[in-house]
């Protein structure tokens, strides 16, 4: 007996505004197969120790493709370590090693044979702190573009403003791509952290509490950003500030001592937590 | 639970007590506080008094010799022929010992500046620890030793390897030789100081491009090598600095024949190998060639003195504020 296709993928179709990711341990329901387009990126049964820590247990946890994920959970829960495993950053720390599974679109991340510096290109990285290089604004962005191949002069104008535009930059900087990045604001700074993530054209964002360092006002516009990104990128935003991680994100995991507790639709990870934990925690009673 | 009285009131009878210590060691306090600001101050008014002492030597000797029948300021800011001890016409015309120096500081310059930058590289973005504990020390064994064994060592290795391997040309006395070992002898310097401003880079700088898939390399020449900059400049004209004042090295390896060459196989003279000469020689302190020295040092105070001046211009205006 054969299944026809069509129904299958209009199922996703219409699937595609529903709930993403069943709640972990509360339904039982089956996660999604690997490879299934609207999944980024999954881990099961993952693992990593920094030397003899043992930073993430058994962990499992899928994340949608082009949607806002949010990892919350008090500090040294592991959410920036899960985070750094998915462009294999940790690979810069001595000591640090993963065992279990991770996938991206189905591609095994923990592959010894895998090529870091490609995976790193479709997976851009944005920090706790801005941090532009001690170069002009303009060669921030083409940095990343310039060290994977040859651009003429004017397709490296194009993905230039492209990117500043798409970070929301643009305007305020088209007069002075050749100064220092260095003169920016904070906030500008890490829009402008992100157009160079954006230039090399990834798949995937990950965002290590992107506005920790900012002021409010940069803060509205960094999520604001984040919200119109969120179309075209799968985007994995780490975050201390609940009230962030309820406006922005369409799923929210709570991270607690290495293990997720509870993974689910923000608004019923807000409203009606399944889990004891995690209701102390998006209620501030602890954390 | 409240604690008992007894033990309240110990504790107040021993502050008072310590108060009352206070009180009676007070004026001893000011008095040693007096006492180590004034010695403080002695030691730096110290380094101030030497170098303005040596300054004002050098210039009284300089105007000395300036004012002496055979020679003439024009003629040594101009002349191209030294021979202040041969003949019975002595010219002094400082460029061909001002050549000598530059000469020879190309050569080390050459040679120390892109091996000292490529060894701190690696000792700060590739070395594993382990050949980072054994290599870091070498260096500053390096630094250690003393010019005269460098001046020996290229005399004995350096000069006897360049004449069989390189060319019949270079004699007894080059300015390679004497370049090479000098360049030997900053490279230390060069790496160690680099090292340290390759390492203050932050670690941010590094995540930022290793997340943009940059290879270690990319990182390292593109990011870290450009974020400290300015001081790896700094530890380059310190290096060069050093390289111009180096006496032992040249007096013993480049020879003493002070002329204008830009040829490396040929003997020349420094500047400094030349102060050597006349003070181990026997010219008498009151006759023009005894005073000509001072006035050569008068000239390599004033190089140093611009290229620190530079290097400091440098470093304030290429500073990267990255934090």
């Amino acid at each position: 007996m054969t299944t026809p296709p069509t129904p299958a993928s209009t199922a996703d179709a219409t699937h595609a505004r529903r709930p993403a990711i069943a709640p972990h341990g509360v339904a039982g329901a089956a996660p999604a197969p690997a490879g299934h387009p609207e999944l980024a990126v999954r881990a099961a049964g993952f693992n990593s120790w920094y030397g003899q820590f043992h930073a993430l247990k058994d962990l499992a946890l899928d994340i949608p493709a082009r949607k806002v994920t949010a990892l919350i959970g008090p500090s040294g829960c592991g959410k920036s370590t899960f985070l750094r495993w998915i462009n294999r950053m940790n690979d810069t720390i001595p000591g640090a090693r993963a065992e279990g599974t991770l996938t991206l679109d189905g591609g095994d991340l923990l592959d010894r044979g895998m090529d870091v510096v490609e995976l790193r290109r479709r997976v851009g990285m944005v920090f706790q702190k801005p941090n532009p290089f001690p170069k002009s604004i303009y060669d921030n962005v083409a940095f990343g573009p310039r060290l994977h191949r040859k651009h003429s002069r004017t397709d490296l104008d194009e993905l230039v403003e492209n990117s500043l535009r798409a970070a929301a930059l643009w305007n305020e900087v088209k007069d002075r791509l050749k100064s220092s990045a260095l003169g920016l604001s904070g906030g500008q700074q890490q829009r402008l952290c992100i157009a160079r993530a954006i230039a090399v054209g990834p798949e995937v964002l990950l965002m290590d509490e992107p506005c920790s360092a900012l002021d409010p006002r940069s803060t509205a516009s960094i999520e604001q950003l984040i919200r119109e990104l969120e179309t075209q990128y799968t985007i994995v935003i780490v975050t201390h500030n609940m009230q962030q991680a309820a406006r922005v994100s369409d799923v929210t995991a709570f991270f607690y001592e290495g293990r997720v507790v509870e993974v689910g639709d923000t608004d019923r990870i807000f409203t009606n937590p399944a889990n004891k934990q995690t209701e102390d925690y998006v209620s501030g009673r602890f954390g | 639970m409240p604690p008992a009285p007894d033990v309240v009131a110990a504790a107040r009878n021993a502050a008072a007590a310590s108060r009352r210590g206070t009180e009676r060691s007070r004026a001893v306090r000011a008095a040693t506080e007096r006492l180590v600001k004034r010695a403080l101050f002695g030691c730096a008014a110290l380094t101030v008094l030497s170098t303005f002492t040596i300054l004002t030597i050098l210039l009284w000797q300089s105007v000395g010799f300036f004012a002496m029948p055979e020679v003439s300021l024009g003629d040594f800011l101009t002349g191209t022929v030294w021979s202040p001890l041969l003949g019975d016409e002595k010219h002094f015309g400082i460029w061909p010992l001002v050549c000598g120096t530059l000469l020879v500081t190309a050569i080390a310059a050459a040679f120390a500046l892109p091996v000292g930058l490529i060894v701190a590289v690696y000792l700060s973005e590739y070395a594993p620890r382990r050949v980072r504990a054994v290599l870091k020390p070498v260096l500053e064994v390096l630094a250690g030793i003393p010019t005269v064994v460098y001046g020996f060592f290229a005399l004995e290795v350096i000069t006897p390897f360049l004449h069989g391997q390189v060319s019949e040309r270079f004699g007894t006395y080059n300015a390679a030789s004497a370049g090479i070992a000098v360049g030997i002898m900053i490279l230390p310097i060069v790496a160690s100081l680099s090292e340290d401003a390759l390492r203050a880079v932050p670690r941010s700088l590094r995540d930022a491009a290793y997340g943009l898939g940059g290879t270690k390399f990319d990182v390292s020449v593109k990011v870290v090598v450009p974020a400290a900059l300015s001081g790896i400049m700094a530890s380059w004209l310190l290096a060069i600095t050093r390289a111009i004042g180096e006496t032992m090295i040249v007096a013993l390896a480049a020879g003493g024949l002070a002329r204008m060459t830009a040829d490396p196989t040929a003997e020349v003279q420094t500047m400094t190998a030349y102060m050597v000469q006349i003070f181990l020689g026997d010219a008498p302190a009151t006759g023009v060639e005894y005073r000509s020295s001072y006035a050569v040092a008068t000239v390599l105070f004033a190089i140093t003195l611009a290229m620190t001046i530079a290097g400091d211009l440098f470093l304030r205006r290429f500073r990267e504020e990255y934090d």
